[in-house]
Parts: C-alpha cells; sequence; structure tokens
C-alpha cells in the first residue's frame, strides 16, 4: 500500500528494464495517478513520486538522524523527497542505496566528471579528471557486480560500454 | 532591458528550422549541477539563497556564450513574464514560481538558458528547433565545462553531480524531445506508443512538463534514470526511440489517409471551419485545432500557407501573449474574444482545405458515363 489509508485494491505489476515491479494501491491513489487507466502510465513516473514514498520512508528511517552539514533530518527527506546539502547524500547514504536502485540504471556514475578540458565533447565516453584506466576498472567492476546478481541486460550495456571506451582511446588501453 | 524587447517577437520564434521539425518541434538537454558545500535552495536561508545566486549570476555572465544575455534576479520579472517564458519553454513553472535569491540568464539567441537556484543550484538547459539532441547536448556540455572551470561544483566519484532530489543523482542530465503526433493520436495507436516508450525507461509527458496534459497532441519524451549510464549512451538511446516514434507517426499519417480519407479530412476541416469563423475560443480548444491545421499543412491541403504561421499563432494565442498584447488586465473571457479574433483575422488570407484530386468525387459526375 502506498497511501497507507485505505485498502488497496489496485495491484500493478510492470516489467522495467528487466525487473518485476509491483505496487498496490487504493482506488483513489490509482485514480490520482491515472493507474486506472492501464493504457497510458508509467511505473517508473510513479516510483519517482507517489511509490517512492515506501523506498523514501526506509531510506529516512535508517542512517544517522541528521546531516552533520545542515541539520537536515530525516522527516524532513520524508516530507519533500528533497535532500538539504551534497552531504545528506553521505549522511543517508545506508537508506539511500535502496531508493537510488530503484530509481536508475546503475549505482556508480560513469558520466561526465569536472575537471575535463574543454572541447571533448565529442569523444564516445570520457572520463575527465580521471585517467581512462580509472574509469575503466570502475566499469569493470560494475560489469562483475552485475553478473554478480545476474543482471545481464546491465552486463552487456556495460561490456558494450567498455568496448566503445576501448575503441575510442585508440586501443591504447588493455585490460 | 524588457524582457518583451529582449525576446525575438513570435512570428520569427515561429521560423525557425530543423531536422525533422514537421514532427520533432524541439530538442532540449537540461543539466543540474550544485554548488559544493552550499545547502540546496530549498534548504538554503534566504541570505544563503542571495549569496548563491549573486556568484552563480556573476559566473554564468562571464561566460563567452552569454555575451549580450538577458540576466536578471526572479524577483524583478512580472507574472506575466515569467507565463511567457513559461510559454515559450525557456524556464520550468517550477522556477517561474521563484522570486528572491533565484535567477535566470538567457542567451542572446535563447538557445541557452540558465535558471539560477530552481531545485538546484544550476538548472541549465540547451534549446534546439528540431531533432538536435546530440547538438543540444554538445552546446550544454561545452557552456558547463567553462562554468565548472569558475565554479566548484559537488560530485561524487561514486554517485556523480549531486542533486536536491535524488532522481537527478548521477549526470544530472534529462534530455526531451517534443513531438507532435496527431496521427499516431487519430489512428489510436498513441497509448501503446506511450506504453513501449515507458518500458524503455523513458518518460512521456505533456507540453508544459511533468504532470501536465497533451494539449495539440504534443508529447515530450525523456530519459528519467540518470545514474549508472553515460551522457552520450543517454543521448543515443533517445535519438534512436524519437527516430523510431517519427517513423510511426508518419506511418500512422499515411495509413490513414490511405484508409479513412474522409476521417482526416473531416477533422482538418473542422479545425479550419472554427478556428476561421468562431467568436470565442478557449486556449485549449485553439491549441488542439491549430494542431490539426499543422496536420493539414503537412499534408498539402492548405498550399500556399506556411507552417510558420500555425507555429505563431500557437505561440500568440497561449494566454500570457494574448495578455502582453493589451495594457488593461482582461478576464478569461475577454481573452477567449480577443484570441478568436486574432484567429479569424491570420486565417483570412488562407483558403479553405484543398482536397488532393482523386479522394472526392466531382459533384457534376456524369451518370455513369
Amino acid at each position: 500500500m502506498v497511501c497507507k489509508q485505505q485498502e488497496a485494491t489496485v495491484h500493478l505489476t510492470q516489467v522495467v528494464e528487466g525487473k518485476i515491479k509491483k505496487l498496490d494501491l487504493c482506488e483513489a491513489c490509482s485514480k490520482a495517478k491515472g493507474v486506472d487507466d492501464p493504457t497510458g502510465f508509467s511505473l517508473a513516473d510513479l516510483l519517482m513520486g507517489l511509490g517512492a514514498s515506501q523506498e523514501i520512508a526506509q531510506a529516512a528511517s535508517s542512517g544517522g538522524t541528521s546531516c552533520p552539514t545542515c541539520g537536515f533530518t530525516q522527516a524532513d527527506f520524508k516530507k519533500s523527497g528533497r535532500l538539504g546539502c551534497p552531504d545528506c547524500y553521505r549522511a543517508f547514504s545506508d537508506g539511500l542505496e535502496a531508493l537510488l536502485k530503484t530509481m536508475h540504471k546503475g549505482h556508480q556514475h560513469v558520466g561526465k566528471a569536472p575537471g575535463s578540458p574543454a572541447g571533448q565533447t565529442q569523444s564516445q565516453s570520457r572520463t575527465p579528471g580521471r585517467p581512462p584506466e580509472d574509469r575503466l576498472q570502475a566499469l569493470q567492476r560494475s560489469l562483475e557486480e552485475a553478473i554478480k546478481v545476474e543482471n545481464y541486460e546491465e552486463a552487456a550495456r556495460i561490456r558494450d560500454e567498455i568496448k566503445a571506451m576501448k575503441v575510442a582511446t585508440g586501443g591504447a588501453v588493455t585490460a | 532591458m524588457h524582457l518583451l524587447e529582449f525576446l525575438r517577437p513570435a512570428q520569427e520564434a515561429a521560423k525557425q528550422s530543423g531536422p525533422q521539425d514537421k514532427i520533432v518541434l524541439s530538442s532540449r538537454v537540461r543539466l543540474a549541477r550544485n554548488l559544493s558545500g552550499s545547502p540546496f535552495p530549498g534548504w538554503a536561508k534566504k541570505p544563503e539563497r542571495i549569496r548563491a545566486c549573486e556568484a552563480i549570476r556573476a559566473a554564468v555572465a562571464e561566460l563567452p556564450e552569454m555575451q549580450g544575455a538577458f540576466a536578471e534576479s526572479m524577483d524583478a520579472l512580472s507574472g506575466l513574464d515569467k507565463q511567457i517564458l513559461v510559454e515559450r519553454h525557456l524556464v520550468s513553472r517550477e522556477h517561474a514560481a521563484k522570486s528572491t535569491g533565484s535567477g535566470l540568464v538567457l542567451s542572446k539567441d535563447e538557445s541557452l538558458c540558465v535558471m539560477i537556484n530552481e531545485e538546484d543550484h544550476l538548472r541549465m538547459q540547451s534549446l534546439k528547433p528540431g531533432l538536435q539532441l546530440h547538438e543540444a547536448w554538445q552546446a550544454i556540455d561545452t557552456l558547463d565545462t567553462r562554468l565548472e572551470n569558475r565554479l566548484t561544483y559537488a560530485f561524487s566519484a561514486e554517485l556523480g553531480y549531486l542533486t536536491a532530489c535524488p532522481t537527478n543523482v548521477g549526470t544530472g542530465m534529462r534530455v526531451s524531445a517534443m513531438l507532435h503526433l496527431p496521427g499516431l493520436v487519430l489512428a489510436e495507436q498513441i497509448n501503446q506508443v506511450v506504453q513501449a516508450v515507458n518500458k524503455l525507461g523513458l518518460a512521456v509527458r505533456g507540453l508544459y512538463g511533468e504532470g501536465t496534459e497533451a494539449l495539440g497532441n504534443i508529447f515530450q519524451i525523456s530519459n528519467q534514470m540518470t545514474l549508472g549510464e553515460t551522457e552520450t549512451v543517454i543521448v543515443e538511446r533517445l535519438s534512436k526511440v524519437v527516430a523510431q516514434i517519427i517513423e510511426h507517426e508518419e506511418n500512422a499519417r499515411g495509413t490513414l489517409l490511405e484508409k479513412k480519407p474522409k476521417v482526416v479530412f473531416n477533422h482538418i476541416g473542422r479545425a479550419y471551419g472554427i478556428l476561421a469563423n468562431a467568436h470565442s475560443i478557449s486556449s485549449k480548444e485553439a491549441m488542439n485545432l491549430l494542431s490539426l491545421l499543422r496536420t493539414g499543412l503537412d499534408l498539402g491541403l492548405f498550399p500556399g500557407t506556411v507552417r510558420s504561421l500555425v507555429d505563431e499563432l500557437t505561440i500568440l494565442t497561449q494566454p500570457a501573449h494574448l495578455q502582453a498584447r493589451y495594457s488593461e488586465k482582461l478576464s478569461a473571457e475577454e481573452r477567449d474574444i480577443r484570441r478568436a479574433d486574432m484567429m479569424r483575422e491570420a486565417l483570412r488570407t488562407v483558403n479553405r482545405p484543398v482536397i488532393p484530386p482523386g479522394t472526392a468525387e466531382p459533384l457534376d459526375k456524369p451518370p455513369s458515363a
């Protein structure tokens, strides 16, 4: 149940990115989210908004009570779904992990990073600020992890990315 | 300079063209960034917000892309100005609701826009006509790279760019394309397409973004996930999906015209009839009928009329744009009347739709000659 106020009568199952997501909603919530029309809604959308409240609640109930940097509390996060400052990610990291997993493809950033020289925009998958070896290692790690949890779709994607990266760096990197 | 003097006239804005602009109205890439060691705007106290806003605005204004830009604090803009910015898709509705401690820097050509202290310290976007997702990403990537030499971003090696909402963490990037899909709507295939797109982890939204309805057969398609993939991979996937949707839309139009020409001509003819003759019309109805008029233009039913006329009317008949033409405050009813007046006047020189030969029987057809 999402709103925890009325009995859930609408039960949803959808495959998102190869993972089965289930959600139980009461009639009012399902109408509010347009779920009563099964053709025109996105469970992902739902998970980002209303549906994520379970994960948010979970995220908010574990870890420290407040962020040492900005004083933001778990209750604040539960209320707004937003964090207080960049350091909140560290302060609430235990609980956030599950939340991030439901929202995103992976849990390791592989995109752009600060400190890059300008004008590298064309390169396939650049790793500004870090030498490509580091990035490659990070990708290899994610690959191993994906295989471990049997997420083969994700593994195939990372494998392709590693391949593309090796091509982009002109084969200079060997791993 | 006043905003209305800065913005190019609707007539000029409507003339922009880009690849595939029959179906893809615009391409947009937005990046979310925050300053290191500073609370996010939603949690920051007012003086902190003002301080961050000033520091960011100064850094943004120095960029070469932003020479001759429109830079203003949100509290200096009127409600009408802000609504016009929303109607031009230059700022989010959320940002339009901001005031003291939030700001805006808009490049001279209006293709780059930096919102300061929206939900994040920086929300910067590149907007291009037609299907130009890669180009939009490159433009905003360059701006971002220049800006990071002047500001210190909140970044973690594991989680990437740290954002106020965990849904944006990682690349902080939202790539979206605005699509005009009357064929798929008329052929009742749109729900299938929306479902398929959702299954790929992409979102489909209405005209003005999150939580808005699909007025005028316009749909926005964007990525949902921002962590665990590179920007290029995300842009590439969205480009592929958009290319597929274009194909489906073209097919739907072709099939409709072949199998149900009367349904198509009926919709377009009625849309023309109402727009050219109504004396009161709501913004919503106008948006939907203009979409059909645009479809008629695409199908060649209005020879001699250019698409930019419809696009110009689409911009100008939105509530704030309409209000901006009059000094006195108009009520919704008065706006509906002025909107209809404007439509009739604009369509005076547009002839009724021409039905392609072979699709209608001539009236004077001799009995089985």
